[in-house]
């Protein structure tokens, strides 16, 4: 059986478990029609041109895992950002640890989907905004929008801002041969509220994960989130990451990618300003080798006028590395003095390394500051002689220059434990250590 | 110190210099000079050991070890330093912090210990005191968006730091403005003993006013073609460089 007729097969079981005379059910049900009817997407199309899902399907995943399985933190300490307090949504396996997470109710909830989807209390603000933004014919989407069940669910009122940023982490513990996971994260931040968020998945072992996740962002008038990804897992963890971020009047949405380890990572982000005076920022840095592939796809709709949105993507690609970066910038009619600015660089360090990058501009407006650049080079000869020069090893030269080079996405990094921490992860996938802390 | 014998080298197969002969003695200042295109900067990024350039005959010796494949941080290892025309922006890295990496690796190289960090600091206030820098400047990111004369100070700043037995400076007085000129001359002078070297390269007399040289050389189309001390520069500035161009063809 392949993985879609298992995942068809499974959505009777998965029923079975969940409530369906919920509201959100009837979401579900019209969700895995779409899937039923699309699959899983192919290299035929455009959007999936150069990242194959083909030997993904062939693997025997576990849908749900058989038995919750326990970590202790030491364990699992190094994967958190454990420099600073944090509140955390942590789940094993796909399952909740309560033992390992820190949520809240004090004036903002930081707690589960499951809650979320499940609990009347719940019920007005997920009407209002559960598959609101995400996409209700991207096939992946719909499948994760059929499953959704589990996740984070965070709602930050007006005005509020959490006492501290809120991590979640997934990890897998290899007790399944082969794991699909499908968290479904719902964020809402009201009028003038702050959020700071740090995701990762971690695979724990190298049996095989992949991960098909959605999250949902709601911005609302002046609100400012900041969104960080950290995507370092094992050699056979794949991630297939959807985002979308509604964003309303003069909200600052920023969302970072650090993409540095993983079988295969496809990020799906996707930016729809709904109002005026809204910023949003797109950064990521990518460093893979041996046979890794990243793929950044994004997406920025200016719907209205005065907006404006920033991406910098760093790419460093050795080995047999492939990389895609897709950057989609729409600007309708109306959307008058935008301003748009897009800038993808990479460096091969290797003769089969590959990347394809591709700026995609649909302008229909014509007072708008659009640019878009994207670069694809080898290092710099005379910034290495330079460093050589001053009596820096060829390897620590290179380290250096590679460290500069992705520098600037880290300026915009307004965790200062969450730049440390991505410093320190920089270094170390470079392979060398400098003579002073980065 | 230096020994370059009948040194030819070449960039993609055409020819940039084409026979140098020059020794510098410890304690000695040599001021290169010459039209541009003359291979002034070729020659100074020979004998840093720049990579591109390809060595087809002769030699460039130091303390009498031909210098041969020897890598440029090797080299650097050994005592030279290179003053860059256009030195490199690295963002992410501060001055400080790179001058401490360049100082480690230079001793590790030498089977050293690190620099322990309060005589590092020590030498850090010391070396910037002489080149009148502001702390502050000694934190940010290398080179980015400084201007043309901080730039420059900055490269005289690490030579400092480094304390090479031979430094070179390539086109160091470009882009400086009197006062800029003034500090980092007077930097170098002090940074001079009898147990280094200095050679300047340069495109005018102005610099050399204030770091006199003990001789000067004139180099053209890949080869010295007349050598002298310091009133040479004098020369060169009332005449031009036409007037060596006539001579070397005659």
């Amino acid at each position: 059986m392949d993985l879609k007729d298992k995942l068809i097969s499974s959505f009777m079981a998965f029923e079975s478990n969940v409530d369906i005379e919920h509201p959100v059910h009837d979401v579900r049900t019209e969700a895995m029609k779409n899937f039923e009817m699309k699959g899983f997407p192919s290299k035929k199309e455009e959007a999936w041109k150069y990242t194959s899902l083909k030997n993904l399907q062939k693997v025997d995943f576990s849908i749900f895992p058989k038995e919750e399985n326990a970590l202790e933190y030491k364990q699992v300490k190094k994967y958190f950002l454990h420099e600073v307090d944090t509140y955390k949504i942590v789940f094993i396996d796909g399952i909740y640890s309560s033992y390992l997470s820190e949520t809240t109710h004090d004036g903002v909830d930081i707690c589960l989907m499951s809650s979320a989807l499940t609990k009347p209390m719940y019920k007005p603000v997920v009407d209002v905004y559960f598959n609101k933004v995400a996409s209700k014919d991207e096939s992946l989407t719909t499948l994760n929008t059929a499953f959704s069940r589990e996740g984070a669910y965070i709602y930050i009122p007006k005005n509020k801002m959490p006492k501290k940023p809120v991590e979640i982490i997934h990890f897998a513990t290899g007790n399944e041969a082969s794991l699909m996971l499908q968290p479904r994260n719902l964020i809402i931040a009201e009028e003038n509220s702050e959020l700071q968020v740090i995701e990762r998945h971690q695979s724990l072992t190298s049996n095989e994960v992949l991960t098909n996740s959605v999250t949902e962002i709601f911005a609302a008038d002046s609100a400012i989130v900041d969104y960080y990804k950290i995507q370092n897992d094992s050699e056979n963890a794949s991630l297939i990451d959807n985002t979308y971020i509604d964003q309303k009047g003069k909200s600052n949405v920023s969302v970072h990618t650090f993409s540095f380890g993983g079988k295969l990572i496809r990020n799906n982000l996707n930016f729809y300003q709904n109002g005026e005076h809204i910023e949003s920022t797109m950064k990521g840095v990518t460093i893979l080798g041996n046979k890794q592939h990243v793929d950044h796809h994004t997406l920025v709709h200016h719907i209205e006028p005065n907006c404006e949105s920033h991406q910098d993507y760093k790419g460093i690609y050795g080995e047999n590395a492939t990389g895609v970066f897709n950057g989609k910038i729409i600007v309708d009619k109306i959307a008058q003095k935008t301003n748009a600015f897009q800038q993808n660089n990479n460096i091969l360090v290797s003769d089969k390394a590959t990347i394809n990058t591709k700026p995609q501009l649909e302008i229909f407006a014509d007072d708008v500051k659009c640019s878009h650049g994207c670069t694809i080079g080898q290092l710099d000869e005379d910034a290495l002689f330079y460093l050589q020069s001053r009596g820096i090893p060829q390897k620590e030269a290179r380290a250096l220059l590679m460290y500069a080079f992705a520098n600037n996405v880290l300026e915009s990094v307004r965790i200062p434990e969450v730049k440390a921490r991505i410093n320190k992860l920089i270094a170390k996938k470079l392979g060398v250590s400098l003579g002073f802390d980065l | 110190m230096l020994k370059i014998k009948d040194l030819h080298a070449s960039i993609d197969d055409k020819e940039i210099l084409k026979g140098i002969n020059l020794e510098v003695k410890a304690g000695e200042v040599h001021a290169i000079m010459g039209p541009n295109g003359s291979g002034k900067s070729t020659l100074s990024a020979v004998i840093a050991g720049k990579e591109e350039f390809e060595v087809t005959q002769g030699s460039v010796e130091l303390d009498g070890d031909d210098l041969d494949e020897v890598a440029p941080e090797e080299r650097a290892h050994k005592g030279v330093f290179l003053s860059f025309q256009y030195p490199v922006e690295i963002p992410g890295v501060s001055v400080t912090n790179f001058i401490k990496t360049a100082i480690n690796e230079s001793r590790k190289a030498r089977g050293l210990e690190e620099m322990p960090a309060n005589e590092m600091l020590k030498m850090i206030r010391e070396k910037s005191e002489l080149l009148d820098i502001d702390r502050k400047f000694l934190s940010r990111s290398l080179n980015e968006g400084f201007s043309g004369g901080e730039k420059k100070r900055n490269e005289i700043f690490q030579m400092a730091m480094l304390e090479p037995k031979l430094a070179i400076l390539d086109e160091t007085d470009s882009g400086l403005d009197i006062d800029a000129l003034r500090i980092v001359a007077n930097g170098v002078n002090k940074l001079k003993s009898k147990d280094n070297a200095v050679i300047v390269i340069t495109h005018y007399q102005r610099l050399l006013e204030y770091i006199v040289p003990d001789f000067v050389h004139v180099l053209h189309n890949g080869k010295i073609v007349k050598s002298g001390g310091k009133e040479l520069a004098l020369e060169l500035e009332e005449k031009g460089y036409d007037w060596i161009k006539n001579e070397a063809v005659v």
